[in-house]
This record gives C-alpha cells, structure tokens and sequence, in this order.
C-alpha cells in the first residue's frame, strides 16, 4: 500500500509539559486511521502540529512524498488535509450552504477585481461554488437545512456541516477530532455509515475518538498516545490486548504513581 | 438595496419592488423637500450622503469582516488632504478632479495596510486602541507638519481647494437652464454624491456576497476555523483594511472638494466614533443598517440645532443647553435605548453572503428531473 502521511518524530512542549515527544507514524492512502488515548495524551495537539494550527518544536511530515510546510494551515489545507474540530467551529452567522461554500476557498480563486466586475469567470465560479456546496450537504444529508444560519442546526446537524465543510477543501486526507462526540447511539451510526462512505470515496480518514465501538469496528488501524509517546500502532484487534494499551487506560502499569 | 427596501414597514414585505421604487423616489425629491426648509438642508443631505459612504466602508471592515476599527477617520483625513494638496494654492498644483481620485483611494488604501501590518495578531479591545492611536497620529501629524516645512499648513488648514470639475463642469456653480432657471450648486453636489453612493453599494454588495465577503464572515466567526479550511488571514484582514481605507479615501476626496477647506480639527476622535456609531445604530454587517444609521444620525444632530433653541425659549425664555451638549446627550440616550431594545441596530437584518438565484437554479433543475 502507498504511504499518504508520514510523522517523524514529532515533537511539542508547552512550557513544562511534554505534549508530544518523537511520535512517527505511518498513513496510507485509503484506510481510516485511530488515533486514541487517555485525555491529555496528547491527540488534539497532534491534529494542531499536523495542519499548521502549531509549530512542532521538531521532527517533520512527509505528506504524499513532499515535506509538509509547518505552521502555515492555509498552505497544509492547499496540499490536501483538512479538519474538523473536537468542539464544533461552524461560521455561525453564515448559512449551512455559505458555511460549505467558505469551504471552496482555497479551491476557487475570484479576487476582488474579478468580484466587484462581475466578469465571466467569477459568475461561473460562483454558480459551481455553490453548485459543489448543495452537493456536499445533500452528501452529507443535510440539504434541507441549506438555508438555515447554521447556529440554528441540531448538535448532530453541526458535526455533518463541519464534514461538508472540511470536505469541501478537496482533502486527500480528512483529520476528524472526536466526531461522534456529544451523539447519541443512532447518530452514532449515521455517522460510521458517513465515514465508511467518504473512504469509499477515496479520502484518507484519520480519526481521534473515544467511543470504543466506533474506533473498533471502523479503522483498520489503530495508534495509541499516551503522554505524548506512541505506545502502540496495530489493527484494532490486536491493540485491544497490548497491554501497554490496557495499562494507560485503566491505570496501573508503568505509569502508575 | 433588497434589505433596505425589505426594511421599510408594512410595504417592504407585500411588495418589494414599490418599496424599492419608493427609496429610489425619495433619493431623487430629497433635496427638492430639503429645498423648501432652506439651502442650508439642501448642504446638510449632501454631508449625510458623505457620511453614508463612510459608514458603508467603515461597515466592510467592522461589520464584515469583525475588526473593529477606532481609527478609521485617519482614512477621510488622508483622501481629503490627498484632494487639498494636489489641486489647491497651498501648493499652487491644480490636477484634475479625475487624476486625484485614484491616488487619494490609493493613498487611502496604503495608509490601511499600513496600518494593517502592525494590528494583523491583535483582536477586540487591543485593535480598538491601536486603530484609536493610528487615528490620533494621523491628525497629529496633519496639525504639526507645518514646521520647519510647510507641508499641511498646521491647525489652519488648507483652503480654497479646486471644486469638483466633471469634464469641465464646474459642479461648484449653479446649473443655468434657459433664461430663468437654474440649479443651485448643492444639488449638482448632491446627485453626484448620491452617484457615488450608489456605485459603492454596488460595490460593497458584490463583495460580499463572494468569496472575498465569505472568507471575511468567516474570519469574523472563528479565525481559528478559518484558517483551518485554508483562508490566508493575514492577507485577508490586510485586504478589509485597505478596501475600507479606500472608501474613507474616496469620500475625503469628495469632501475636501466639496468643502473647499480641509483641516485637522474635522478629523478627531469622536468624528471616528460617530461613523461607527452610525454602523452600529443602522445595524452591524448589513449595508442597509450603514446607510440608515447613517443617514439618521447625519440628520438628527441638525434638527436638533434647529428645533432645540426655539423650543427652550418659548420654554423657559432663554437657552438652558447647548444644542452641541445635547446632541451629545441625546445621541448617548439613543444608543442606551438602541443597545436595550434593538441591540443588533435599526435594520438587524442578517446579511446573505451567496447569490440567493444560484441554489435555487439548482433546486429547480433538481426538481425537474
């Protein structure tokens, strides 16, 4: 299998505390990939580090074959990853269809000449902007709520948004933090039948999540952190039994105090 | 104009094109009505459609894209001196209205990024007072670049400035129609400002509804989310300035023109905080609330003046306060009564940032199939 992403020896500190110390590991194109781990181990900053939201202290990325710009995220969204949050980021004031169609961004190129001229090419731009934008939230399953100010959406309607939104950046790599986070049980399964469909679609899904299940029954592969260190990185099934893996999270091992 | 027509009461929602057909009839008799009262109205409209400019530029960048900005008068200052320099006596240089346009936009618009570069990490409170020190330095600098050279003539001020001068039309001179009828100047004025108006809602409405006004509200709502779906900020926010700055810059051009004097005393603290109280009275990140807000309160002080003194002496037989006192009184009792029973401005109307015929097009072709 071709190697999408490759983590070499990430490394971040915030002041005393060693969020991440020489993580690596290895994507490839086409799986959905966990990433788990006790709260605090460090998962979120490893999302940050990736999409340039933060500067890694060291270590690189190697993202299809090319180093990865660091700390600039319009450049990393431009070179195909994108993300969603842990705690849902929507444009509130903006409509479901505006919030998606923001998402086109980096994709479309009208500048202020070409906006207030109105030429040619900025009309057809924009009609396949928002063209591209219905698509996805019909993708997705919210096309109804198009014209709904997206601060009104249901909790289970936001997270759906958020995808469309990331998704319409055109990724090769999709990083979700935590999205069934807040679901309940059939949201839940929605939600696996949308992630099932997005790598059937081709996009590489990396995936933080808590919900065991979920993390189980979707990824083929699994990495654990555990303050900030890889601990383990294997199918799922085979993860469930390391036993560095059970130690951090029900305590005890080398980690106790 | 679809939020401002949908904003007048009770037409605006039966029958929006009468509503917009009645804004457009009341721009055109404005000046006729004004007439009636006096040519000093007449002069007064012609400021408030200045400052509509202003508010709608100012609204682009406070109201668009959230940067909230204290300073912004700095902008009208640069456009009007621009005009001052280039076609008065100070300098004996005398350019064409047409020639000093572009170069005080663009003044206008350098000074933005200029002032941009510095604030770009800075938000809420802390851009607030960097912008209010920006505003400040500029009229500074206009008060005392009169020595050792004389650049901006100091606290007086640069007079006899050029008229506007379309093609050699002298907008400054009274229109003779045949015999026994003409035009008065201030009507010239005021058509041709309410063509610049109209050109820069055109303007600021195709702007927003694009991608530019899309990455703006987006900034505006999470920066951080922005950044993460590939917005360059930084570029962004450098780009609201300087498109703000050049309708300040544009409309101190006008200014200066139509003034025919220019110093630094127009250009204080509080004229920066009117304008954003006019964008913050109409309602914040729509067009219309600009040019409401700051049609009304363009108007309001002037009534006031001239209803207030009459009033207090057949009230009380002498004057108790100061129109200007009370003005000031007054505008803060509208903004308290604002703040508690519209908080989000006269016209809260929530702006669109996509072409409205562009989804349904395509809910029709759907529905078709």
């Amino acid at each position: 299998m071709i190697t999408l992403l490759e983590a070499r020896n990430i490394g971040k500190r915030f002041g005393g505390l060693q969020a991440l110390s020489d993580v690596s590991l290895t994507i490839r194109k086409g799986e959905v990939y966990g990433l788990i781990g006790p709260n605090g181990a460090g998962k979120t900053t490893f999302f940050n580090v990736l999409t340039g939201a933060y500067t890694p202290d060291g270590g690189e990325f190697v993202f299809n074959g090319s180093e990865l710009p660091t700390g600039k995220p319009h450049k990393v969204v431009a070179r195909g990853i994108a993300r969603t949050f842990q705690n849902i980021r929507l444009f509130r004031e903006l409509t479901a269809l505006e919030n998606v169609m923001a998402g086109h961004h980096i994709r479309t190129k009208a500048g202020v000449w070409g906006v207030l001229t109105q030429n040619r090419f900025t009309r057809e731009e924009e009609r396949l902007t928002t063209e591209r934008a219905y698509e996805l939230l019909k993708y997705v399953g919210i096309e109804r709520f198009a014209d709904v100010v997206s601060r009104n959406l249901s909790y289970g309607d936001q997270r759906r948004l958020e995808i469309a939104r990331a998704l319409a950046t055109e990724p090769q790599l999709l990083a979700l933090d935590e999205p069934a986070a807040g679901m309940n049980a059939t949201e839940t399964g929605q939600l696996k039948v949308l992630i099932e469909q997005i790598r059937h679609d081709g996009i590489t899904v990396m995936l933080i999540e808590h919900d065991v299940k979920l993390v189980m029954g979707l990824c083929d592969r699994v990495a654990v952190l555990d303050f900030g260190k890889k601990i383990a990185e294997d199918v799922p099934a085979v993860v469930q039994k390391n036993e560095a893996v059970i130690a951090a999270y029900l305590g005890g091992g080398k980690h106790a105090h | 104009m679809n939020e401002l027509a949908a904003a007048i009461p009770w037409l605006g929602k039966r029958n929006p094109t009468a509503a917009r057909w009645l804004i457009l009839v009341i721009a055109l008799v404005a000046p006729v009505i004004a007439w009636q009262f006096g040519r000093s109205w007449v002069r007064i409209l012609d400021f408030a459609l200045l400052y509509m400019m202003l508010a709608m530029g100012l609204n682009l960048v406070v109201g668009f894209a959230g940067l909230l900005d204290l300073g912004y008068i700095a902008f009208y200052a640069v456009g009007a001196y621009t005009f001052a320099f280039l076609a008065s006596p100070h300098f004996d240089v005398h350019l064409p209205f047409w020639a000093i346009l572009p170069l005080g936009a663009g003044f206008a618009a350098m000074a933005g990024i200029m002032l941009g570069f510095p604030v770009l990490r800075l938000r809420g409170d802390y851009l607030a007072i960097v912008t209010l020190g920006f505003g400040e330095i500029v009229r500074i600098f206009m008060l005392n670049l009169n020595y050792p050279v004389n650049i901006t003539n100091g606290p007086q001020g640069i007079n006899m400035i050029d008229p506007i001068n379309l093609f050699g039309w002298d907008l400054s001179r009274n229109l003779q129609i045949g015999e026994n009828f003409s035009i008065n100047s201030l009507f010239l004025y005021y058509y041709f400002f309410l063509l610049a108006v109209a050109g820069s809602i055109v303007f600021v409405h195709r702007l927003q509804i694009s991608r530019v006004g899309r990455a703006w509200a987006a900034m505006r709502d999470d920066e951080l989310a922005a950044k993460a779906i590939g917005i360059n900020t930084r570029n962004m926010k450098l780009l609201a300035f300087s498109l703000g700055a050049t309708f300040g810059g544009l409309s101190g051009c006008l200014f200066g023109a139509f003034q025919g004097f220019v110093s630094p005393e127009s250009f204080s603290l509080m004229e920066s905080i009117a304008v954003l109280t006019m964008v913050v009275f109409g309602g914040m990140g729509n067009i219309a609330g600009a040019l409401v807000g700051a049609f009304v309160l363009a108007l309001l002080p002037e009534i006031l003046r001239d209803v207030a003194v009459p009033l207090q002496q057949t009230l009380f037989g002498h004057v108790l306060l100061d129109p200007e006192v009370l003005r000031m009184l007054l505008l803060s009792l509208a903004m308290i009564l604002m703040m508690l029973l519209r908080p989000a401005g006269l016209i809260p109307a929530r702006a669109r940032y996509s072409h409205d015929h562009h989804l349904s097009n395509k809910l029709k072709q759907e529905a078709a199939k």
